[in-house]
């Protein structure tokens, strides 16, 4: 399937939800901020919300800063 | 008097410091855990950032945060209301708790606040059940309408981000905090011990400091040396400070040896 994730158009193999594409792009789910198309997806929900063909993802953790 | 002084409250929470300080432009996480430990914060900011797909086993920030120490995360580089708000309500949903330091910017050149965008984005956060640490131009008027639209904390510049240049405006501190009834820290462009000190005398709850200490030569010294002023700061404008005036004499004026016996 093909989704934007974090701006760069990616094919990546079919995943049904955020859990699963996760866990492709081996990212740990602790303190990972997930946004689908424009809406923020809670951590508890990670495993049930869908992706589909052509979504934007925005995969956001926390870094330094003032 | 004891010197006692009664903990910083913002929202919900309290705290022992009155020093807040930034996560950025340290060399090292290790560099920075120490530094932050030595500055005994136990308030620490962070930004919200893309995920590096391709090196997705980066360490993380968070494994070098002192035990005990909460994190304020910023909607740093955001300059609409949409991008403040879903910033906070990623750092929200990513886990970090509904506390935010709101900052939405005007000029990329100035990193100027943008005084409307801020208001409006205080507004929709506090209607959505956020603590909002407000970001914002050294203005006691807009300072006051962010209180009323919600604010936990008013956190008006010194300077522009990162410039060092240290409070330029030490009135405007003054009369903030003589306006608004919930904290005021000074944020942004502290770059010396003296610089934090003088906010905090002049009536700042605290300060948030994040260059001065990560870009000191030795960023641990800065951070004990911060954690001190900020403290002095503090007890000096607890203490109340002399009036300004002209020449007094501090020694008695009776008395001199070129006195005249009984003169």
């Amino acid at each position: 399937m093909t989704l934007t994730v974090n701006g760069e158009r990616r094919e990546v193999p079919d995943v049904a939800t955020i859990a699963e594409l996760l866990d492709h792009f081996r990212i740990q789910h602790q303190a990972v901020g997930v946004l689908i198309n424009g809406e923020v997806v809670g951590r508890g929900d990670f495993g049930t919300a869908p992706v589909r063909e052509g979504d934007t993802l925005d995969i956001v953790r926390f870094v330094g800063g003032g | 008097m004891t010197g006692e002084d009664r903990a910083l409250q913002i929202g919900e929470r309290r705290f022992g410091s009155r020093l807040f300080v930034g996560t950025g432009k340290y060399a090292t996480w290790e560099l920075m855990k120490e530094a932050l430990a030595a500055s005994g914060s136990e308030l620490v900011t962070v930004a919200v950032r893309r995920v590096n797909i391709d090196r997705p086993e980066e360490p993380s920030l968070l494994n070098y945060i002192p035990e005990g120490v909460t994190l304020l995360p910023n909607t740093a580089g955001c300059y609409t209301v949409e991008e403040a708000v879903t910033t906070a309500r990623l750092a929200r949903a990513a886990g970090l708790g509904a506390l935010v330091k709101l900052e939405v910017i005007g000029d990329q050149e100035l990193l100027w606040p943008d005084p409307v965008g801020t208001l409006r984005a205080t507004e929709q956060l506090v209607q959505e059940g956020f603590t909002v640490m407000v970001y914002t131009t050294p203005d006691p008027v807009l300072a006051v309408h962010l209180e009323k639209a919600g604010a936990a904390a008013v956190m008006p510049l010194g300077s522009p981000i990162g410039s060092g240049q240290g409070v330029l405006d030490v009135d405007a501190v003054i009369k903030i905090r003589a306006r608004v009834q919930v904290p005021v820290v000074v944020d942004a462009g502290i770059g010396s011990p003296a610089d934090a000190a003088l906010a905090m005398e002049h009536g700042a709850d605290a300060v948030l400091v994040n260059t001065a200490i990560a870009a000191a030569a030795d960023p641990v010294l800065m951070a004990r040396a911060m954690k001190r002023a900020v403290e002095a700061g503090r007890m000096g404008y607890l203490a109340g400070r002399m009036p300004r005036r002209g020449a007094s004499a501090s020694s008695p004026t009776e008395g001199r040896v070129s006195q005249p016996a009984g003169a």
